[in-house]
C-alpha cells in the first residue's frame, strides 16, 4: 500500500472540506474493507484518506415516531442484521446485511459503504488491466471472461454493481442522504446509482467531497406499514460470496392479490437493477406460480447475456419467481422432493 | 525473524521523520504521509506505546512491530480470514485495519488465548481431536471461535458453521473444527467432557 496522509475530521463539516481539499486525491474511509482493498491493489493511490469514523453520530439505527426508519451511514451490516425491529419490520434488509460477507466483514462493514462499493470486476480489480473504468479504452470481458457480468443494462462497460444491501433499500422504498460542499441532497436511492452509458469512472452520482450520511424508509415499506419484504440471493461459494444473482421484493397484499410491488435485482447489471416489467406483471394479480413465473419473465425477457453468462437468466428467473411465492405464502415454487 | 521481515516489506529508505506528539482523544491535524505518530496498543492485556506511519495495517504491527507471528497473512483482501484477531471482543480482519485506528482498543491474538502455561479450551480441543493440519488457518479460526464461545456458550453446528464461515480452511473439511469447538463448549459444563467415540474414520478407542 502506497503512503498516505491521514485525517480525522470531529464533523461532517471538516470531512468534506478535507475531500474537496483533496480534489479527487482524497478518499472515504468507513469500514475500509473495499478501500484498503482497492489501495493494496494499486487500483487506487489516494494522497488522503479520511477517516469517518470520528464523525460522531454517523452510524444510529433508528425508527421515528412515524415508524419510518433511518439507518446512518456508518452503521455495521451486523448492527442492522441483529436489529430486531429493522428484522421485523423491514425483513428484505435484514436478510440483504446478513448475507454479505462474513462475520469480521460484517462487523466492520458499513452501510454506507457497501452501497458505494466498486465493482468486483476481475479485469477492474486486475493491476495489469487498464480497463474503461480505470480509464482505457475497452472493457475487457468483451472479449475476455464474462461469467460474473451483466446481463441487463451494460454498455460500453459490463460489469456488475455488487451490492446486496441497494436491491433490498431500493425495494423497501429507500432514500438517501447525501452531504457535500454544495449542501444536502435527499434522492431516492434507485435515482443514487448511474449506468456506465451515463457515467463511466464511477457507478453513483457521487462527485469529490460528497458524502453518503444516512438512508431512510419510509414507514410504508414496513411490515407494520403493510408491506411484505423479502430478499434471495444465490452465489457460488456458500460459506461467503458475492451473489451472482440476488433478488429483493416488496410486496403490498390483499389476501393474496397483489396491489403493490417492488422486484430489484443485484448481481445482474451496473446498477441495482429495478424490473418495472416484473411489477407491472404482478400488480392487480393473485401470487401463484403461474403469475409469479410470468413476472420472472418479463424481467429477464430483454436479457442480452455475453459469452459467459447466459446461466444467470434462468437463475434469476428462479430467484424472482421463489422471491415472489415465498413473499405471499404460496411456498417455494420447487418441485415438492 | 521480525526484524527481517520488516527490512524486506520497507525497502526504500526510510525518511528520517519527527513523531508528533500524541494528544488525548483525537489527533490535532493531518498525519502526514511519511510521518509516525505513537499508537496506545493494547495486545493480549499487556501495553505497547509504538510509532506507525498511516499505511500500516494493523495485522504488520502485530507482526513485524510486536513480534506476534501468530496471526497470519493471507490473502490481504478478507477472502481467507487467516488474519482474524479480536479487537473490542469481536473477530475482525487485522489486514483490513489501520493501525492507527487501534489506538486504544483492546486486542487479542491467537498468543493471548492461553492462561500462562494452560492451552485455552479451545486449543486443548483442537489439540486432542486433531483439528489442525497445516495450521495456517488455525489462528484465525481459534480467535473466531472464541468470539463465538463468549457470545454463544452453547452453539449448535449451524452457529459454529456460521461463525467460522469467513474463515477458510484447505486441509481439514471443517469436520474435526467444528467438533472440536462443540468438545470445547461441553467442557466448560462439564469439565471431563471426553470427545465423541464416533470419528470420521470410525470408533476412537
Amino acid at each position: 500500500m502506497r503512503r498516505f496522509a491521514f485525517i480525522e475530521p470531529p464533523d461532517l463539516a471538516a470531512a468534506t472540506e478535507a475531500l474537496a481539499r483533496g480534489a479527487g486525491k482524497a478518499a472515504i474511509l468507513a469500514g475500509g474493507l473495499d478501500l484498503l482493498g482497492e489501495m493494496k491493489d494499486r487500483i487506487i493511490e489516494p494522497a488522503a484518506v479520511v477517516n469517518l469514523k470520528t464523525v460522531r453520530g454517523l452510524d444510529a439505527i433508528r425508527f421515528e415516531p412515524d415508524g419510518s426508519l433511518r439507518i446512518g451511514a456508518l452503521a455495521t451490516l451486523a448492527s442492522v442484521a441483529a436489529h430486531p425491529r429493522l428484522g421485523r419490520e423491514y425483513p428484505a434488509v435484514a436478510q440483504a446485511a446478513q448475507s454479505v460477507g462474513s462475520v469480521e466483514i460484517r462487523n466492520v462493514g458499513t452501510v454506507g459503504g457497501n452501497l458505494c462499493q466498486r465493482p468486483r470486476c476481475w479485469y477492474y480489480r486486475s493491476p495489469l488491466h487498464k480497463c474503461l473504468k480505470k480509464g482505457g479504452d475497452v472493457c475487457f470481458t468483451t472479449v475476455g471472461q464474462s461469467r460474473y457480468h451483466a446481463i441487463l443494462g451494460g454498455g460500453p462497460s459490463y460489469i456488475v454493481h455488487p451490492s446486496d444491501l441497494a436491491p433490498a433499500l431500493i425495494a423497501c422504498d429507500a432514500r438517501i442522504t447525501v452531504v457535500g460542499p454544495d449542501g444536502t441532497k435527499d434522492l431516492p436511492l434507485e435515482q443514487f446509482y448511474v449506468l456506465p452509458s451515463v457515467r463511466l469512472d464511477h457507478e453513483t452520482i457521487l462527485k469529490p467531497g460528497e458524502i453518503v450520511t444516512e438512508v431512510s424508509l419510509p414507514a410504508s415499506a414496513s411490515a407494520d406499514g403493510g408491506t411484505r419484504s423479502r430478499f434471495l440471493k444465490f452465489r457460488e461459494k456458500d460459506s461467503f460470496d458475492f451473489a451472482l444473482v440476488s433478488v429483493a421484493v416488496a410486496l403490498r397484499l390483499q389476501g393474496n392479490s397483489c396491489s403493490a410491488a417492488r422486484v430489484v435485482l443485484g448481481g445482474v447489471a451496473p446498477t441495482p437493477w429495478r424490473s418495472k416489467e416484473a411489477e407491472s406483471a404482478i400488480v392487480d394479480r393473485s401470487i401463484g406460480p403461474r403469475s409469479a413465473a410470468k413476472a420472472a419473465a418479463a424481467a429477464l425477457a430483454d436479457a442480452s447475456p455475453m459469452s459467459h453468462n447466459e446461466y444467470k437468466i434462468p437463475l434469476a428467473r428462479t430467484l424472482i419467481t421463489r422471491a415472489l411465492l415465498e413473499t405471499a405464502d404460496q411456498g417455494t415454487g420447487l418441485a415438492p422432493s | 525473524m521480525a526484524r527481517l521481515v520488516k527490512r524486506r516489506v520497507n525497502a526504500r529508505p526510510r525518511r528520517r521523520a519527527g513523531i508528533l506528539a500524541r494528544q488525548a482523544g483525537r489527533r490535532p491535524g493531518p498525519v502526514d504521509p511519511h510521518r509516525r505518530v505513537f499508537l496506545r496498543l493494547h495486545v493480549n492485556g499487556a501495553d505497547h506505546t509504538i510509532a506507525v506511519a498511516p499505511h500500516r495495517t494493523l495485522l504488520e504491527i502485530l507482526r513485524e512491530d510486536l513480534g506476534l507471528t501468530g496471526t497470519k497473512h493471507g490473502c490481504e483482501l478478507g477472502e481467507c480470514g487467516t488474519c482474524t484477531v479480536l479487537l473490542d471482543g469481536i473477530p475482525v480482519l487485522s489486514c483490513l485495519a489501520l493501525g492507527l485506528e487501534c489506538d486504544d482498543r483492546p486486542v487479542v491474538t491467537v498468543e493471548g488465548l492461553a492462561d500462562g502455561p494452560t492451552p485455552h479450551p479451545l486449543q486443548e480441543a483442537f489439540t486432542e481431536l486433531g483439528a489442525a493440519q497445516c495450521g495456517y488457518c488455525t489462528p484465525g479460526i481459534l480467535c473466531a471461535a472464541k468470539a463465538l464461545l463468549e457470545a454463544d456458550p452453547d452453539p449448535n453446528r449451524d452457529a459454529i458453521r456460521e461463525a467460522l464461515s469467513g474463515n477458510l480452511c484447505r486441509c481439514t473439511g471443517y469436520i474435526k473444527i467444528f467438533e472440536a469447538v462443540e468438545l470445547a463448549a461441553k467442557r466448560r459444563r462439564e469439565p471431563r467432557a471426553a470427545p465423541s467415540r464416533e470419528t470420521l474414520f470410525g470408533r476412537r478407542d
